[in-house]
């Protein structure tokens, strides 16, 4: 059963089209996240099936019910953990979470007992009763995840999960979530910028980029479709070198880039002899040459035709943040 | 329409802003300070001003006015303060709970209704302290509906205002803008039948807080009130329906 619907789904701003009429359905118990780089219209898309903003355009159902009409049914039924903190820094951690579990009808011993689970797992249990203005953003950022996870939604949506994050809390939160969707079936809708972070959690993924849906599958058959082996390489001509090597029957696809060629092969290491062969034939000279398995990375460089991955690098305007992921550049 | 989940979430709501405000200290002293300079400063400055007709001294036409601003300001603040929400966030969280948009506002209007009434209370004990007469028990009965009413009346308008802005920039012509003709064609701090002129006193009529400033100074003092008390009383109510009804309807229309 379809768990999340949507039916050419539009957000548009004044005159910039944020989310653009786009299709997809997630499937109950299913772990589905959306990747993309920042201002692809990720949050956008959850604040719509959040019941946030109303669409511009189009319609979704969750769980049977309609996102413009049944509004508050489609409450009843889900989780959000938000990307900015939506907290209240004139309460305490503990009783922000108190807030929320007496908000979402949790009863007083399951509320007790939830809130140290929660604070334990992001370790903020010793400052449960400090004032959340003088948590640091990291530990706002956990305090938030927390919440989310305090009641359990059918569906949960967790919107750049672990930004901001450290590697360590990051690894916490990612078996969290993977246990609560293995234990209590909870369906997962996630979005991430984080390469990672999708390889890691999700069942299927969306590649979204400029308010577009480019491919939905699940990671191996989007990795598959990359090639089994990608080779990188850069060389004194690249447009040459990039239409002879299209003529070979092995070549599953080519995409050129600023300065260097990806080739989708099978066996990759046995095609880089014939990759020099070729190139010599045509009186071209191969600098660097590198094969390796496809990483999502890969998918989404061909799916978007864009730049590759960079570590660190946001858009202009928003807060560089720190990692151990990949980030995907936004770039012309 | 308002079951056991929304009575937990009402008073949660409520319960959060009695926090807030306890927490804030400032903002105690401030607005308790603010309308006694007021009652202070203009009632011993036009104590000894003579207004043709008034009964009884000028700080017992003043106290009702004054009374009637504290509650004003405080519960206008309440309903604007939603802006706050917005801009840190934490409306998304209450936007998204499973209660009722109803019960939201129901909770913040009595969290922002009984801070503006403890203070509300606060300038009224003062104002007997200095020697301000009250009728009997009835016209206080009567007094406190009116100043719950009133209270009641200026969350909505706050909440109107705020489904309306993005941000604070607009808010300070906001408040020079609405608030402070409101206030000084209310009756509160002299007498419009004597001192205005004809077309000033029209537009007095229209003014919603006329009504309440010459409802409590009817009740509670029992003089120098322009219409009976009842009169006034069901205006108010009438105004209050409509405004908590327009505030809700503007709240469950923004998003978040």
């Amino acid at each position: 059963m379809s768990i999340i619907q949507t039916q050419n789904l539009t957000k548009t701003f004044d005159t910039s089209v944020a989310v653009d009429h786009i299709n997809f359905s997630v499937e109950s118990g299913e772990i589905f996240g959306f990747l993309g780089p920042n201002g692809a219209g990720k949050t956008t898309t959850i604040k719509m099936l959040t019941t946030l903003l109303y669409p511009s355009e189009g319609s979704a159902s969750i769980a049977g019910y309609d996102i413009l009409h049944q509004r508050a049914n489609v409450r009843e039924h889900i989780g959000v953990v938000f990307q900015e903190p939506a907290l209240d820094t004139e309460l305490t951690g503990r009783e922000n979470l108190d807030f929320h579990a007496r908000m979402y009808g949790l009863t007083p011993e399951i509320r007790k007992k939830r809130i140290i689970e929660v604070l334990t797992l992001v370790d903020l249990i010793d400052k449960k009763d400090v004032l959340v203005k003088h948590y640091s953003g990291g530990m706002k950022r956990r305090l938030e995840i927390s919440r989310g996870l305090m009641h359990s939604p059918t569906v949960l949506f967790l919107d750049e999960p672990t930004l901001g994050l450290d590697a360590q809390t990051r690894r916490a939160i990612w078996d969290y979530i993977k246990t609560l969707n293995k234990e209590k079936r909870t369906t997962i809708f996630l979005t991430t910028h984080y390469m990672d972070e999708a390889d890691f959690l999700c069942d299927r993924i969306g590649i979204i980029d400029h308010g577009k849906i480019m491919v939905i599958d699940t990671v191996d058959a989007l990795k598959k479709s990359v090639g089994h082996d990608v080779i990188t390489l850069s060389c004194s001509d690249n447009v040459a070198l990039q239409h002879r090597l299209e003529k070979e029957s092995w070549v599953s696809n080519i995409t050129p880039h600023d300065s260097f060629l990806t080739v989708g092969v099978e066996r990759g290491e046995e095609k880089i002899p014939n990759i020099f062969d070729i190139a010599r034939t045509i009186n071209i000279r191969i600098s660097s040459i590198d094969v390796r398995k496809p990483t999502l990375d890969d998918v989404f460089l061909h799916y978007t035709g864009r730049s590759m991955r960079e570590q660190n690098t946001e858009i202009p305007g928003k807060k560089p943040t720190k990692s151990s992921g990949f980030h995907l550049r936004r770039s012309k | 329409m308002i079951g056991q989940k929304d009575l937990q979430a009402i008073y949660m709501l409520w319960l959060r802003q009695m926090k807030r405000f306890l927490r804030a200290r400032s903002r105690v002293l401030s607005t308790i300070i603010q309308p006694l300079f007021f009652l202070f400063i203009l009632g011993f400055g036009f104590n000894i001003a003579v207004f043709p007709g008034m009964q009884g001294s000028y700080i017992n036409f003043l106290a009702p006015g004054i009374i009637a601003m504290a509650i004003l300001f405080s519960s206008m603040f309440t309903g604007v303060s939603v802006l706050w929400d917005k801009q840190s966030g934490f409306l998304q969280e209450v936007l998204v709970a499973p209660v009722s948009r109803l019960s939201i506002v129901i909770g913040r209007t009595l969290g922002g209704a009984t801070i503006a009434l403890f203070q509300g209370f606060i300038i009224m004990i003062i104002a007997l302290l200095l020697g301000v007469p009250i009728i009997d028990a009835q016209g206080l009965l009567l007094t406190i509906i009116i100043m719950v009413l009133l209270s009641f009346t200026a969350v909505g308008f706050g909440l109107i205002i705020a489904s309306k802005m993005r941000d604070f920039e607009g808010f300070q012509s906001i408040m020079s803008l609405i608030l402070m003709p409101l206030l000084f064609l209310s009756s509160a701090f002299y007498p419009i039948n004597s001192s205005l002129p004809g077309w000033l006193q029209a537009l007095s009529y229209c003014n919603p807080l006329f009504y309440m400033i010459d409802g409590i100074r009817g009740s509670l003092t029992g003089a120098n009130n322009v219409l009976h008390p009842v009169i006034d009383l069901s205006i108010i109510l009438a105004l209050c329906i409509i405004i908590m009804g327009l505030g809700t309807y503007f709240f469950n229309k923004s998003e978040g």
